[in-house]
């Protein structure tokens, strides 16, 4: 299994934990990730809340690039997933966008690059019989919150990643890991990531409701695919407790960190010391 | 509920520009407002998602561009998912934004466009986001100098933001980019 791996900024500033945990799984799993040589970035909301075709132009800059190289683009970060996802979709069904496109990059792209989540990947290229093989400790009935958000999900015909009002994608990791994913509303609802900085008031009340809600179902954890979200729930913890009064003390980790932890990769290896929010419950529960 | 707008000679033109930058058909639009019962800040807002389509479609003229809405959708798109018509709301947010900035009226609170703005400048400038020059720039601009401050220890000490920029991207080929579609949105 190799794959064009497009990593993100994110991977190499607040969520380097998130990059770091995508590698070790990758390395014990035997998935070659070869990094997409002079990458740029994908435009973020930043990009498609100003102009359309610098949005599509900036993430298909990217795809060209993995078209060379042959293969799927893997993504680890939600929001590049989406851009790139979202650069496929206005190319391949808008001919003017993808001339608009072509003029901005000085060549063209058809939008072919298959764009996976490395999520999908584990799910349906390794699959839960190979991951299950590879688990050497269980998590053990740990009570996990599988978290989406918005940008592995929508829009659907856009990613294409699972169901977009009850996905299971995650829940299949987890169950192959030995984790027992608990039954919540909150797993498709969005963190309020994108006015993280401009509107932290919107944005803390949002990821405050979700921790709330995978709390009230029992959960030790929660683990998220996308660093907006990881960001969102893990380090704005804080700010709950100053601006709405509220204290948590829920982990949210990257779910290659705790599938990582699951396959005997040391917790260091995979970030786990960047955390806010130890998760100490995990730690206990896989005796690391 | 009684919707009042002002109806102006821009309405027309606003109805047109949005339907053609969202590539959407307004009058699919039949007041299901699911959208807006999906909506996460439907509550914070002076006019919910369905109301911005009822709105557009009656012909409301540029005041509609200072509605909160613009600049407090948070993208999530959970509007278009369940829309039974397909229209993509989040698409009509992003369409009133360009016609927002192209006109210079975006004021909003916490100043998004600025944030954005600041953020694509560090993508111009090494090809990659740098966070803490963007965090700096945005925070000069907005004078909101003590918030989230306290957390930068912290995040640097786990490395969690980086304090180099970043290096290694392909930084000719997104100028290439910027310089072909100029954003609008003045760079003050």
């Amino acid at each position: 299994m190799k794959y064009a791996y497009y990593p993100g900024c994110s991977a190499h500033s607040t969520a380097r934990d998130m990059h770091e945990s995508c590698l070790a799984v990758a390395k014990a799993l035997g998935i070659q990730l070869e990094e997409i040589k002079g990458w740029t970035c994908c435009g973020s909301s930043a990009a498609h809340q100003t102009d359309r075709t610098l949005a599509a132009s900036l993430a298909a800059a990217n795809l060209v690039l993995a078209k060379e190289m042959g293969g799927d683009m893997v993504v680890n970060c939600a929001a590049c997933y989406n851009r790139s996802k979202s650069a496929n979709y206005e190319v391949t069904h808008s001919p003017a966008m993808r001339e608009k496109v072509a003029a901005a990059l000085g060549q063209s792209y058809d939008g072919s690059v298959a764009v996976r989540h490395f999520a999908e990947v584990l799910a349906q290229d390794v699959g839960p019989a190979k991951l299950k093989k590879a688990v050497k400790k269980s998590l053990n009935g740990l009570k996990v919150a599988c978290y989406y958000g918005c940008y592995l999900l929508r829009p659907p015909e856009v990613t294409g990643f699972d169901d977009p009002e009850n996905p299971t994608l995650l829940e299949n990791l987890m169950a192959a890991a030995g984790g027992e994913s608990v039954d919540w509303p909150g797993k498709v609802d969005c963190c309020g990531g994108a006015l993280i900085l401009t509107r932290t008031d919107v944005a803390v009340a949002r990821s405050a409701a979700i921790i709330e809600m995978a709390q009230s179902a029992g959960a030790d954890c929660i683990v998220t695919a996308c660093p907006m979200c990881q960001t969102s729930l893990d380090l704005r913890q804080q700010d709950m407790k100053k601006m709405i009064g509220k204290t948590y003390n829920m982990p949210a980790l990257y779910i290659t960190q705790l599938l990582g932890l699951s396959l005997g990769i040391p917790p260091k290896d995979l970030g786990c010391q960047r955390l806010m929010v130890t998760p100490e419950k995990v730690f206990q529960t896989l005796k690391v | 509920m009684t919707i009042k707008i002002k109806k102006q000679p821009s309405g027309e033109s606003l109805r047109a520009a949005v339907e053609q930058l969202a590539g959407v058909d307004l009058s699919t639009c039949y007041q299901c407002k699911k959208c807006s019962i999906g909506c996460p800040v439907a509550g914070l807002v002076a006019s919910p998602p369905s109301e911005i389509i009822r709105r557009l479609q009656l012909g409301a003229g540029d005041e509609l561009l200072q509605t909160d809405l613009i600049w407090t959708c948070l993208s999530c798109d959970t509007c278009y998912a369940r829309c039974p018509n397909e229209i993509n709301f989040a698409g009509i947010i992003d369409a009133l934004r360009a016609v927002s900035l192209e006109k210079g009226v975006a004021r909003p609170q916490g100043n998004p466009p600025l944030f954005n703005r600041r953020f694509l400048d560090t993508v111009k400038s090494y090809g990659r986001a740098y966070d803490l020059q963007m965090l700096a720039a945005y925070k000069l601009g907005t004078g909101k100098f003590t918030a989230d401050m306290e957390k930068l220890p912290a995040m640097l000490k786990k490395g969690k933001m980086a304090v180099l920029p970043p290096s290694g991207a392909d930084k000719n080929k997104v100028k290439r980019i910027f310089a072909a579609t100029k954003p609008k949105g003045k760079s003050k």
